[in-house]
């Protein structure tokens, strides 16, 4: 199965989902969490789209101390963030109307890691673990 | 059993309860249900997910067709929880903020703290309510040796946070003045040098200065465009202005301040102020200079200090108990 999804449209995003929630059910994930994983990924998935010229969304199956987990890796080579502090800020892109932003995909999971830089792009890492 | 499952089966409960004879008490009960929910941090996916579980457990197979329709429901609740989590994030955040400005009033209380002066032929009341937590106004008493009473009155045009940042500011410049007897134009003079040299353009400060001196009982005084105060004459039993003419502090800094004088009577009184007081704004318009003065007289016959929290009273009361600006008023009274 391929794992990654390329977001040049936005049908790409409704791709990413699908590959997200195959992955998250085979895990054993339940509806809520199911959701939350595919909000997450539609939100990364839909900056991509947005924000950078092109990128992709991998889905992986992580495991660490017995405990199994979903790995949401969104990665482009847009513009990048220079502010990450800000736009890691409560109420700084739902304020516009622009959706949960990246702090309500930080919500959504267990983990997230974020690198950006001007003029190369950003990855985010999220996981989230079955419990 | 954990808590979600004693969450869940209270639900199941009630929708069970309902299902059948659909009454008000399983509302009643679905209500406080709602309450705990939010109590317990439960998000608005996880109770369709509850309602979801719940219908399927109870078997409703007529129900079949509609199951996919909570993916939908869920779906679409994701974001409202979404909201709803950031909502009590920055309601945390919020309170943060309020109890640090609270710390920050505390601290400018104390900062900017002053003891009313205790002489023989005056009696003196003052008081000052901030709008918002933090004050913009400011005055001081400064009692010398040669047994002259100084009084110094300031409004920073705003309020909030940046005026009480800029009034500490003053309180710092005062407090480096050259120690001795200080003529009031000489002070707004050298205040209006610091504040235009250190404080943001778009700020203003006025500020009145007098110094009344208890051997001759005459009253000097300079204004830096500060709201006129009155002067109560006992005798005739009237007011009038206190006029006095200068430029606003840190406009320019070369700015030379007039110095004015008042020959005090036992019984007269001299009333100073901030805008709060003047501006006060009801329903129907300011409050008019005319009603202040006879809230003054109607008070006129009590202690300093009895006049001022009486007139402060009736006009918290005009204006429906909310301050729309700092408040001070001050009243100095020759007693004999």
């Amino acid at each position: 199965m391929d794992s990654c999804v390329k977001i040049i449209n936005e049908w790409d995003i409704v791709a990413a989902r699908q590959l997200g929630r195959n992955v998250a059910r085979d895990l054993g994930f339940g509806t809520v969490d199911q959701a939350r994983i595919t909000t997450a990924i539609s939100e990364l998935a839909r900056n991509i789209y947005l924000y950078a010229e092109q990128g992709e969304v991998c889905i992986e199956k992580t495991e660490s101390g017995g405990k199994i987990g979903l790995v949401i890796i969104s990665e482009d080579q847009g513009p990048g963030i220079s502010d990450l502090r800000k736009v890691m800020e409560d109420g700084f892109s739902t304020s516009g109307g622009l959706g949960a932003g990246l702090p309500g995909v930080k919500r959504l999971v267990d983990e997230f890691h974020i690198e950006s830089n001007p003029g190369e792009g950003t990855l985010i890492k999220a996981i989230k673990w079955l419990r | 059993m954990g808590f979600r499952d004693v969450m869940y089966e209270k639900y199941k409960e009630i929708l069970e309860s309902y299902m059948k004879d659909q009454d008000e008490k399983a509302l009643y009960l679905s209500q406080k249900f709602s309450r705990k929910s939010i109590e317990y941090k439960i998000s608005p996916e996880e109770i369709i997910s509850l309602h979801r579980t719940a219908l399927a457990e109870m078997g409703a197979e007529s129900l079949g067709s509609v199951m996919p329709s909570f993916d939908i429901l869920l779906e679409v609740m994701m974001s409202y929880g979404l909201a709803y989590r950031e909502h009590q994030s920055l309601r945390t955040i919020q309170q943060e903020l309020k109890s640090e400005i609270e710390v920050a009033a505390n601290m400018q209380q104390t900062l900017l703290g002053t003891q009313i002066p205790d002489v023989d032929c005056l009696e003196i009341g003052a008081l000052s309510v901030p709008a918002r937590q933090m004050s913009g106004d400011y005055y001081h008493f400064v009692q010398d040796e040669q047994g002259a009473v100084s009084v110094a009155i300031a409004d920073v045009i705003g309020k909030g946070i940046p005026a009480a940042l800029c009034m500490s500011m003053i309180k710092y410049s005062m407090d480096s003045l050259p120690e001795g007897r200080q003529e009031p134009s000489l002070v707004l003079e050298s205040l209006n040098r610091v504040v235009e040299q250190n404080v943001d353009p778009t700020m203003f400060i006025t500020m009145f200065y007098g110094m009344y001196d208890t051997n001759s009982h005459v009253f000097h005084y300079a204004s830096a465009g500060h709201e006129p105060g009155f002067f109560y004459n006992h005798e005739i039993e009237d007011f009038e202005e206190i006029y006095a003419r200068g430029l606003l502090l840190g406009i320019d800094k070369k700015t030379k301040y007039r110095q004015y004088e008042k020959k005090v009577e036992v019984g007269d009184i001299i009333l100073l102020m901030s805008d709060g007081v003047t501006e006060c704004r009801t329903k129907d318009g300011f409050v008019e200079v005319d009603t202040l003065k006879e809230y003054i007289k109607k008070y006129i016959h009590l202690g300093a200090q009895e006049i001022v929290n009486k007139v402060y009273k009736e006009l918290e009361y005009l204006q429906d108990f909310q301050l729309r600006d700092d408040f001070t008023l001050i009243i100095i009274k020759r007693i004999k």
